[in-house]
């Protein structure tokens, strides 16, 4: 693998991680508790998705095939999109869709704070831009958790139950292969085992702060490196590509 | 007032450092902290505003419309309140 097709790949799966959750947080849309509910995870879909077209724009450029970001989002079928299977992972109740984001945003926090001091230019720049949007993201998951998990019985219930179905994708998170060591070598990619750890203790201090347990360590699920998924990426495809594909080049 | 929804909040938005708060609306929200969020999300996500207040609606005490004539209508006929009888140079600008 040459350092153009590390970085090509590194950026695909930044790039489909946002793309997938934004999609997944847009499915809230109309459909939250209430309205100012609709519109906070709404406004995250949308960094996701701004995100997104950054880190594919980018991936696009890199690979240097004169494909553009659009190509890259509408036209790959399933075995070819590498996001954690975590983004996937249907949205459930609301407790899921926040035990989701508290995981992710977490992970984002400390991975896209170290991202920034990256020797790509373009990617530090990205980096520098996403922190601010993550930090909120991950405000509001952990103000929810420690809500929800520090609140009625039901709500206390439903909360641990999501952060327990939720864990098995966790682990993916922090898969390094031979993308993340060759660019790590140049300076260019993040190193996920410090993270790892930060992100643990963290995700212990909200747990501990809602009153929720902490899952134990268990089989991780894995896949999604090797483009290998769960059938909702499928379904998620179908909608989100429909236009492209009944369509092509549709212009409006 | 409270509901499923928590009680209600009034919801204040600053556009630039210097200027005032102006009330732009009303939200939803359990806790002062989600209060804030709810208000960024709904209010300040085109770029509205720099700073935001967010104060129950419960501790605003508001006139009543009863009250309109003796509140308001003494001041109808008094030109002379208005500071309208000076020149006022340009330099100083909004007032």
């Amino acid at each position: 693998m040459t350092q153009k097709e590390a970085l090509f790949q590194y950026c695909l799966r930044l790039g489909d991680n946002a793309l997938i959750l934004g999609h997944r947080l847009s499915e809230w849309c109309s459909r939250a508790p209430f309205i100012e509910e609709d519109l906070a995870l709404t406004n995250m879909s949308l960094d996701m998705i701004g995100r997104a077209q950054a880190l594919l724009k980018y991936a696009a450029e890199v690979e240097g095939s004169g494909k553009t970001e659009d190509d890259l989002a509408y036209r790959r079928p399933e075995p070819k999109y590498f996001n954690h299977l975590i983004t996937e992972q249907p949205n459930g109740d609301f407790a899921h869709t926040i035990a989701r984001q508290l995981y992710i945003s977490t992970f984002e926090y400390y991975f896209y704070s170290d991202l920034e001091k990256s020797k790509d230019k373009t990617l530090a720049a990205i980096a520098s831009k996403a922190i601010k949007e993550v930090k909120y993201h991950l405000q509001h998951a952990a103000d929810w958790t420690i809500r929800l998990g520090d609140g009625t019985e039901e709500s206390r219930n439903r909360m641990q139950k999501a952060i327990s179905d939720l864990w098995m994708w966790s682990g993916e998170l922090f898969e390094m292969d031979e993308v993340e060591n060759s660019l790590l070598k140049d300076g260019i990619a993040v190193d996920l085992i410090p993270i790892k750890a930060l992100w643990s203790n963290h995700i212990k201090q909200v747990l501990t702060e809602a009153t929720l347990n902490m899952p134990e360590e268990d089989y991780m699920q894995t896949g999604s490196r090797k483009g290998i998924h769960t059938e909702n990426l499928g379904h998620i495809l179908s909608e989100m590509q429909y236009l492209q594909r009944a369509y092509p080049d549709a212009k409006w | 007032m409270s509901d499923s929804q928590g009680p209600l909040w009034e919801v204040f938005v600053q556009k630039k450092a210097g200027q005032p708060f102006v009330h732009c609306g009303s939200l939803h929200a359990f806790d002062k902290e989600m209060a804030l969020q709810n208000a960024r999300d709904l209010y300040t996500r085109r770029n509205e505003g720099m700073a935001l207040w967010v104060v129950p609606s419960s501790a605003i005490t508001a006139s009543s419309p009863e009250d309109m004539g003796s509140f308001f209508e003494p001041a109808n006929d008094k030109v002379y309140r208005h500071p309208t009888f000076y020149q006022i140079p340009d330099a100083i600008g909004h007032m």
